[in-house]
C-alpha cells in the first residue's frame, strides 16, 4: 500500500477532513428500506471500494452522494456542503458516473467530451491539453470522431470515466464502472484513477469484482442496506488465514471435486482454477474433511493466500451448495457423434470493416468453450453468427451438424440463449416472462405449469414473480433469465456475458448450476470478462483484432505467459500478456514489412 | 401447424401484456380516445351557430328596419353589432368580431317603395370563408324569404325546387362526424401500437431472444398483430355503440359485415404499422414514422374533403389508405343501409393493402433470420 | 478554489452553449428529426392546397330527365354546362340510386316528367326535385344550394324578366376570389409548428429519461433551466425554420399572399412556440416514456390544433363548454393570427391580444414542467 502511504502524507491535512461524512442516512422508496442508518466517511486521496451484493444499496448511496436524491432521515456532507441544501454546489464539486453513463449515442467521441467540458467549466483555453491528456489516457485518440454509440463497451466505459473525471471534482463517483469491460480497458480505467488519487481526490469506485476491491485502500461493505465492514481490505482478508487451500490435480473430475467439497460442512466456499480446485473452510472448522477429500481424489493439498473475495463470502454467510436443484433434475443429455458445435473460416465483413476473421475451432460435447477478448475484438459477432443471429460473409457455423439459420424451428429448441442484457421483457412480470418461454418452447398445460414452478422454486424466483424484470437487483435479474433460458433443457446453452456485473454469490450459485448441467452432458459456449470465469471452461479460444490468437486450456494458457519466478500467472496476467505479445507481432511484422 | 399452438399463444400473450400490463399505458390507450370523440364530435360542426354580425344602417327605414329584424331574429345569429361608420365595421372585421356586415345604402326602403331594387351589400370574413359562405346562404334565404313577400305575385319563387337530403334529412352534422372521429382514431392507435412493436424490441435486445428461439417469422407477425386487433376492435365497437345509443344515429346496415370490415381495416393498419416498425431503428423514430405517415392518410382518406375534389394522381394513392375505404362502409353501414356488394368493393381493397404490407413484414422478419 | 466552482449554480452561457450545440447535432443526426421537420410540412401544405380543398368543384351527380321535352333538354344542359358538377345522365331514378348509395354520386336531380305543364303553371308543385346524399352533409348542403342556383339562373334566362326586389350583394374581404387554399395553408403552418414543438419536444426529452442521459446531466453543475433552455432552443429554431420554409411555399407556390411582414409573421410563430414547446417539456416530465408521452402529445396537441383550433370547425358553433376549453388551446389564437397575418395584414389590434394569450398559457406549461423537473431522482 504504498500508493496510499505517499497519498496519506501529502494530502495530511486534509486526510483528516473527511470528503464526505455520511451521518444516520436512511433511504426509503416507498415501503422498502434500501439504506438502515448508514455512518461512515471517505476521505481524499484515497481510493473508496463501495461493495456488496446486488440489492445492497450501492447505486442508491452513489445517488445520494451525487445529490440526485435527498436522503429520508440523516445527512450527508461533501466537502462540507449539505447535499439537500446545497445540492448545487455539489453538482460542481462532485463527478459522477452512473452504472448506466449518459453518452450521447449519436454523438462522437469529441463532442461528447466537448459537451461535459463545457457543463463542467472548464476554462475553454485548457480545452485542448485536458482532452490530449484523457484520450492518451484512454487511447481513444484514433476515436475521436467515432459516434458514441459505435464504440464497444470498454470505451464507452473509458470515454464516460474522461467525461465524469473532466472538472477536476474533489470527489468522483463511479458506479459499477468497470462492468462488461475487458482486462485490458480495466487495467486502463486502473490507472486513470490512481493519478486521480494521488493528486488528493478522493474517487468512490463501486463493483462487484472484488479484485477491484482488494486494490482499493478502504472499502466500504454494504448487505441489505448495513455497511457490514468498513476498512481496508487486507484487515479484512487476513482473518481467512489458514482457511484457504487448493487441492491440485485431482485424479477425479475437477467438477465432481469442486461439488463434494462445496456439500462438506466444513467448507463455506469453493471455485475451480483451471485443473484445480480451491475451497475456503468455515471459521473454526478444521481441516479434516478436505484433507479426506484430497487423499480421496487423488489431488495435491496445499494452503494459499486468502483473497478479499474469499472474505467478501465468508462474510455474507458462505456460498451456495454443490449441487444443482437444476441439473439433478434434469435427463442426462445424449447427442450423436462428438461434437456439439462447430465453425469453420468464420468470417464477416461490415463494410471495410472486418469483424470476424477465418476463425475455426470445435467445441466437444460436454464441454465449457470460452470465448474471451477484449471489447471490439469480434466476440458478439463470431457468437452470433454462432446461434444464426448474423449471417457470415463466408465459411459456416454448425450446431450439431445444422446450420441454424436455416435450421426448422424444432431444431432451434435445442439450443439455449442468453444474452448480456439479460433480453427480458420489462413490460411483463417476472411470472409472465417465465410463461412467455414456456411457452415459445412448445410447453402447454401442466407441463407448462410443472416446468415454471420447478424453475421459481430452483431459482428461488418466489419473492419476485408479480414484479417486473426492471424493478429486480441485478443478480435476480440475471436468475431470470437463466431459467427462462433453461425452461426447455436444451443440450446446448449460448451464454454471452452472462454474469456481467452480478455478485460474487449469485455468480458461484450461477456455475453450480452450469456445472451440474455439463455433468448431465450439456455444451456450453460461454463470452466473459471475469478472469476467474475463464477458469471454469475446459478450453478457451482468445480472440484479438477478429481473430484467434490462443486457444487452449486455462491452465495450458497460464503456462504459456510462465516466466519463472514465485508468482503463478493469473488468468488475467495471461490474457494480457498475450494480447500484448500479439501486439508486439503485430508491429514487428509491420516493421519488416516497411522498406 | 395448428393455429393456436402453444408456442404462439404464449407470443400472443406476451404482446397483449407489453401493451396492457401497465396502468399508464392502458389509461393513455383507452380513455382518452373516447373523451376525443366525445369532445370532437362536439366540436365538428360545419352548421354555423352563435356569430356576431354589424349593422350599418345608413337608411333606418321601414325594410331596412324590416330586414334587420329578420336578420336579428334568425337561428344562427348570437348578436347584432350596430357600426357608426365604415371605419368602424372596417375594425370589427379585422378583429374578428364579427363575420359579416349588413351594409344597408340611404335610399334603401325609398328604392323598394318606388319598384326598384334595393341592394344590401354584405361583406364577409374571407379568412373564414367556409364559415362566410354558410353565413350567406342563410342570409340569402332571409333575404328570399322577404323578397318573397314582397313579390307575391312574381314566378321566382325560392319553391322552384324541392330538395330532400337522403339518409340525413336534417343534415344532422354529428351524424356523419361521429364514426369518421371513430375511424380516424382507430387508425393512430393501430398504427402507433404496431409500429412501436418491433422497433421497442429491437431497441431493447429482446428481439434476438425471439429470433433464436423456435417462433417463426409468420408467428412473430400474426402475435405482434393481435394486441392492435383486439383493443381496435373494442375500441371501434364501443365508438359504433357510443354512435347509436349517445349519439342517436341510425344504424340501418348489416352488422356482422361492418366487424368483417373492421377487421380487415384493422389488419391492413397493423401492416402498414409493422413496415414502419420494420424501417425504424428507435422507438422515436416509430412513433414520427407513424405521424408522417398516419396525418396525410387522414387527410387524403376523403374524412375533411371529398375524394373525387383531388387530383387525380392523389386519387389513385388514396386507394392505398385503408381509411378511405373504412369511412365509405361505416358512414354506409350506420345511414345509407349500405348492400353487401359495396361492403364488398370497398373491403377488398383493405385486404389487398392487408395482404401486401403483411407479407413484406413477413419477409422483414424472415430477412433477419436468413 | 477551482474553476469549476465559480461556475456554480448560476445561469451560465457557456453551458447553455455546449447543450444547445448538442442538442443540435442530434437533431442534424437522427433523420426522423429531419422528416418530420422538413418533409412533412412540405407534404401537408401540398396536401392541404390540393387535396383538402373546401371549394367543391365537379361534383358528381346524376340528371334523371323523365321528361324529353325542349324545357327538360335545356335545364338539363345547364346543369352540365357548369364546373361544380359532372354529370350523370338517366332515365329512370333507379339507375342513379344505387350509385349514391355507394357513394359515387352525391346526389340526382329529377326533371318530372310533367316538367313542362309545372312551368306553365308558374306556381306549386315545384319545378325539379333534388335529392342529395345526407351521409356526407357537407357536400349534400352543397349540391342542394348550387343546384338551385343553376336552376334559378336556367329560369331567370328563359322567362321575362322579374328581377328580386331586395338583393344582397356579397363581398369577400381578404379572400375575394373564395379560395379555400388562402386560408388552409396558413392554418396549416399551425399544425406543423404543433407537431415539431409538441410532440417533437415530447418525445427527445422522454429518449434522455429513457437513456440515463438524464442522469449524467443532472450530476453536473448545469442548472434545470440551463437543462431546459439547451433542450427547446435547438427546437425553437427548427420550428421557425420550418414555419419560413412553409411560409415560402405557400407565397410561391401555393399563391397565398402575405399581407402583413415577414417580422410580423416570424415574431407570432416565435411566440406560439412558447405554449408548444412548454406543452411538451410538460408531457414529458410528466411521462418519461416516448410511447406514452407521443400518445398524450397526440391527443393534447395535434387533434385539438386541428379540430378545436377554429380552423376547420367555426369555434362559434361550438357547444358553450367547448368554446371556454378553446381559450386555453394556444392553437385557436395562432390561427387566427396566421390568417390574419396571411390575408389581411398586420393588425395589432387583433395580433396583439392574441400574442399575450398564447404567451400567458406558455408561461403556465412552462411553470408546471419547471415544477415537476427538479433536479432530483426521487419519485
Amino acid at each position: 500500500m504504498t500508493n496510499e502511504m505517499s497519498a496519506q502524507v501529502s494530502q495530511a491535512k486534509l486526510s483528516s477532513q473527511p470528503a464526505v461524512k455520511i451521518v444516520g442516512v436512511t433511504k426509503i422508496f416507498g415501503v422498502v428500506e434500501a439504506l438502515h442508518e448508514i455512518s461512515a466517511n471517505i476521505l481524499p486521496g484515497r481510493l473508496t471500494g463501495l461493495v456488496g451484493p446486488d440489492g445492497a444499496g450501492k447505486t442508491t448511496l452513489m445517488r445520494l452522494m451525487a445529490a440526485l436524491m435527498a436522503p429520508t432521515a440523516g445527512r450527508i456532507t461533501v466537502a462540507n456542503c449539505d447535499t439537500v441544501r446545497d445540492s448545487n454546489r455539489i453538482h460542481t464539486l462532485t463527478g459522477y458516473m452512473p452504472q448506466r453513463f449518459g453518452l450521447y449515442e449519436d454523438l462522437s467521441v469529441m463532442e461528447n467530451l466537448r459537451l461535459y467540458a463545457q457543463l463542467q467549466g472548464v476554462e475553454p483555453n485548457t480545452h485542448q491539453d485536458i482532452f490530449e491528456r484523457l484520450l492518451t489516457f484512454t487511447r481513444l485518440a484514433p476515436f475521436t470522431q467515432r459516434l458514441a454509440g459505435r464504440l464497444s463497451g470498454g470505451m464507452k466505459q473509458k470515454l464516460g470515466l474522461a467525461c465524469a473525471m473532466m472538472g477536476k471534482p474533489r470527489v468522483l463517483l463511479l458506479d459499477e464502472p468497470s462492468v462488461g469491460v475487458d482486462p485490458v480497458s480495466r487495467q486502463d480505467l486502473w490507472k486513470m484513477v490512481r493519478e486521480l488519487t494521488d493528486e488528493g481526490m478522493a474517487v468512490v469506485w463501486s463493483t462487484a469484482y472484488l479484485d477491484e476491491a482488494e486494490r482499493c485502500a478502504t472499502v466500504l461493505l454494504l448487505n441489505d442496506g448495513k455497511i457490514e465492514y468498513d476498512g481496508p481490505p487486507d484487515k479484512l482478508t487476513a482473518t481467512l488465514k489458514h482457511r484457504c487451500f487448493r487441492l491440485l490435480d485431482p485424479k477425479q473430475e475437477r467438477r465432481i471435486v469442486l461439488s463434494r467439497a462445496l456439500n462438506l460442512k466444513s467448507v463455506c466456499d469453493g471455485v475451480i482454477q483451471g485443473n484445480s480446485v480451491r475451497a475456503v473452510l468455515r471459521k473454526e472448522a478444521t481441516r479434516e474433511e478436505i484433507d479426506a477429500l484430497a487423499k480421496e481424489v487423488g489431488a495435491e493439498i496445499a494452503p494459499v493466500t486468502p483473497r478479499f473475495e474469499d472474505a467478501f463470502v465468508d462474510l455474507l454467510g458462505g456460498g451456495p451448495g454443490g449441487t444443482s436443484a437444476l441439473a439433478e433434475r434434469m435427463e442426462p443429455v445424449n447427442l450423436k457423434g462428438d461434437i456439439a458445435v462447430e465453425c469453420h473460416e468464420l468470417t464477416r465483413r461490415f463494410g471495410d470493416f472486418i469483424a470476424t476473421d477465418h476463425v475455426s475451432f470445435q467445441v466437444k460435447k460436454g464441454e465449457i468453450f470460452g470465448l474471451l477478448g477484449p471489447n471490439g475484438a469480434g466476440k458478439s459477432t463470431t457468437f452470433k453468427m454462432l446461434c444464426g443471429l448474423l449471417k457470415p460473409t463466408s465459411g459456416g457455423a454448425h450446431v450439431m451438424g445444422l446450420d441454424l439459420r436455416t435450421a426448422k424451428s424444432e431444431a432451434k429448441s435445442q439450443l439455449g440463449y442468453m444474452a448480456q442484457k439479460f433480453s427480458l421483457y420489462g413490460l411483463l412480470s417476472a411470472r409472465q416472462n417465465l410463461e412467455f418461454s414456456a411457452g415459445v418452447y412448445g410447453f402447454d398445460g401442466a407441463t407448462k405449469r410443472e416446468r415454471i414452478e420447478e424453475m421459481i422454486e430452483i431459482f428461488h424466483l418466489q419473492k419476485y414473480v408479480r414484479s417486473s424484470p426492471e424493478d429486480l437487483p441485478l443478480g435476480v435479474k440475471q436468475r431470470l433469465a437463466l431459467a427462462c433460458a433453461l425452461m426447455h433443457r436444451p443440450p446446448v446453452l449460448f451464454l454471452d456475458e452472462p454474469t456481467s456485473g452480478v455478485d460474487p454469490i449469485t455468480r458461484r450459485e450461477f456455475w453450480t448450476h452450469i456445472n451440474g448441467l455439463v455433468r448431465k452432458g450439456v455444451t456450453v459456449l460461454v463470452t466473459t470478462h471475469f478472469m476467474d470465469e475463464a477458469e471454469y471452461c475446459d478450453r478457451v479460444a482468445l480472440m484479438y483484432q477478429a481473430k484467434v490468437i490462443a486457444l487452449d486450456t486455462p491452465d495450458a494458457l497460464k503456462r504459456s505467459v510462465f516466466k519463472g519466478g514465485s508468482d503463478e500467472p493469473t488468468m488475467e496476467d495471461a490474457f494480457i500478456q498475450l494480447i500484448q505479445s500479439a501486439d508486439a507481432e503485430n508491429a514487428t511484422s509491420r516493421a519488416t514489412k516497411a522498406p | 401447424m395448428r393455429l393456436f399452438s402453444p408456442r404462439l399463444m404464449a407470443q400472443i400473450v406476451k404482446e397483449l401484456l407489453s401493451v396492457l400490463r401497465d396502468p399508464k399505458s392502458r389509461f393513455v390507450l383507452i380513455v382518452p380516445p373516447l373523451v376525443q370523440l366525445f369532445v370532437f364530435s362536439f366540436a365538428a360542426t360545419l352548421d354555423v351557430r352563435n356569430v356576431d354580425i354589424a349593422i350599418y344602417d345608413r337608411d333606418a327605414g321601414k325594410w331596412s328596419h324590416e330586414l334587420v329584424e329578420r336578420i336579428g331574429a334568425a337561428q344562427f345569429v348570437h348578436r347584432l353589432l350596430p357600426a357608426q361608420s365604415p371605419a368602424e365595421f372596417k375594425k370589427m372585421v379585422e378583429q374578428r368580431e364579427v363575420i359579416a356586415v349588413i351594409n344597408i345604402p340611404e335610399y334603401f326602403s325609398r328604392n323598394i317603395d318606388a319598384g326598384r331594387i334595393g341592394k344590401v351589400q354584405v361583406i364577409l370574413d374571407g379568412r373564414r370563408a367556409n364559415t362566410g359562405q354558410v353565413v350567406l346562404g342563410y342570409l340569402n334565404n332571409i333575404a328570399g324569404g322577404l323578397n318573397a313577400e314582397l313579390t307575391t305575385e312574381s314566378r321566382l319563387t325560392n319553391e322552384s325546387a324541392v330538395v330532400n337530403h337522403w339518409f340525413n334529412p336534417n343534415l344532422i352534422y354529428r351524424w356523419f362526424i361521429v364514426p369518421s372521429i371513430g375511424g380516424i382514431l382507430v387508425t393512430f392507435i393501430t398504427l402507433l401500437v404496431t409500429a412501436l412493436s418491433i422497433a421497442r424490441e429491437r431497441e431493447l435486445g429482446t428481439f434476438d431472444q425471439l429470433l433464436v428461439s423456435p417462433c417463426t417469422p409468420i408467428e412473430i407477425i400474426v402475435s405482434k398483430m393481435a394486441p392492435a386487433l383486439l383493443i381496435n376492435t373494442v375500441l371501434g365497437l364501443f365508438m359504433v355503440a357510443a354512435g347509436i345509443f349517445l349519439f342517436g344515429i341510425p344504424f340501418t346496415g348489416n352488422f356482422l359485415l361492418l366487424l368483417i370490415s373492421m377487421v380487415l381495416f384493422i389488419l391492413s393498419l397493423v401492416g402498414i404499422g409493422l413496415m414502419i416498425s420494420a424501417v425504424c431503428s428507435t422507438q422515436q423514430q416509430a412513433i414520427l414514422g407513424t405521424f408522417a405517415i398516419g396525418v396525410p392518410a387522414v387527410l387524403m382518406s376523403g374524412f375533411a374533403t371529398p375524394v373525387e375534389n383531388m387530383p387525380t394522381f392523389l386519387q389513385w394513392l388514396a386507394q392505398a389508405i385503408p381509411l378511405k375505404h373504412y369511412l365509405i362502409i361505416l358512414q354506409g353501414s350506420f345511414l345509407k343501409a349500405l348492400p353487401p356488394s359495396e361492403v364488398f368493393a370497398n373491403a377488398w381493397p383493405m385486404a389487398v393493402i392487408a395482404m401486401v404490407t403483411l407479407t413484406a413484414a413477413t419477409l422483414f422478419v424472415r430477412g433477419k433470420l436468413q | 478554489m477551482s474553476v469549476a466552482e465559480k461556475h456554480a449554480s448560476r445561469f451560465n452561457f457557456r453551458r447553455l452553449w455546449a447543450l444547445v450545440q448538442k442538442e443540435s447535432l442530434q437533431v442534424v443526426r437522427d433523420p426522423s428529426t429531419i422528416l418530420i421537420a422538413f418533409v412533412l410540412p412540405v407534404v401537408m401544405l401540398f396536401l392541404f392546397a390540393y387535396a383538402v380543398s373546401l371549394d367543391t368543384q365537379e361534383v358528381p351527380i346524376g340528371i334523371v330527365l323523365e321528361s324529353d321535352s325542349a324545357a327538360a333538354q335545356s335545364l338539363a344542359a345547364a346543369f352540365s354546362g357548369t364546373r361544380y358538377f359532372t354529370v350523370t345522365p338517366a332515365r329512370d331514378r333507379r339507375e342513379v340510386a344505387g350509385e349514391v348509395v355507394g357513394g359515387r354520386l352525391r346526389g340526382y336531380v329529377v326533371i318530372p316528367q310533367d316538367f313542362d305543364q309545372r312551368l306553365a303553371s308558374g306556381a306549386r308543385p315545384p319545378l325539379v326535385q333534388i335529392i342529395t346524399d345526407g351521409a356526407q352533409p357537407n357536400t349534400a348542403s352543397f349540391v342542394a344550394n348550387y343546384a338551385q342556383g343553376v336552376i334559378k339562373i336556367w329560369q331567370s334566362a328563359h322567362s321575362p324578366a322579374v328581377g328580386s326586389v331586395l338583393s344582397l350583394e356579397p363581398r369577400f374581404w381578404f379572400n375575394p376570389e373564395i379560395e379555400s387554399r388562402r386560408f388552409l395553408v396558413p392554418g396549416a403552418i399551425a399544425i406543423i409548428m404543433t407537431i415539431i414543438g409538441t410532440l417533437l419536444t415530447a418525445l427527445v426529452v422522454a429518449r434522455e429519461w429513457e437513456r440515463g442521459t438524464m442522469e449524467a446531466i443532472m450530476s453536473t453543475p448545469a442548472s434545470v433551466v440551463e437543462i431546459l433552455v439547451g433542450k427547446l432552443l435547438p427546437y425553437f429554431v427548427l420550428g421557425l425554420g420550418a414555419t419560413v420554409i412553409s411560409a415560402l411555399l405557400a407565397i410561391t407556390v401555393f399563391g397565398v399572399p402575405l399581407r402583413g411582414s415577414w417580422l410580423t409573421l416570424l415574431s407570432l410563430s416565435s411566440v406560439f412556440l412558447v405554449p408548444a414547446l412548454g406543452q411538451g417539456l410538460l408531457i414529458s416530465a410528466v411521462t418519461k416514456n416516448q410511447f406514452i408521452a407521443a400518445q398524450i402529445a397526440l391527443l393534447s396537441g395535434f387533434l385539438p390544433a386541428f379540430l378545436l383550433s377554429g380552423y376547420l370547425f367555426e369555434i362559434d358553433s361550438m357547444p358553450a363548454p367547448l368554446r371556454v376549453l378553446t381559450y386555453v388551446i394556444p392553437a385557436r389564437y395562432f390561427v387566427s393570427s396566421l390568417q390574419t397575418v396571411f390575408l389581411a395584414g398586420d393588425i395589432w389590434t387583433l395580433l396583439l391580444p392574441n400574442m399575450l394569450a398564447m404567451l400567458a398559457i406558455g408561461i403556465v406549461f412552462f411553470a408546471v414542467a419547471l415544477a415537476k423537473t427538479t433536479k432530483s431522482l426521487d419519485n
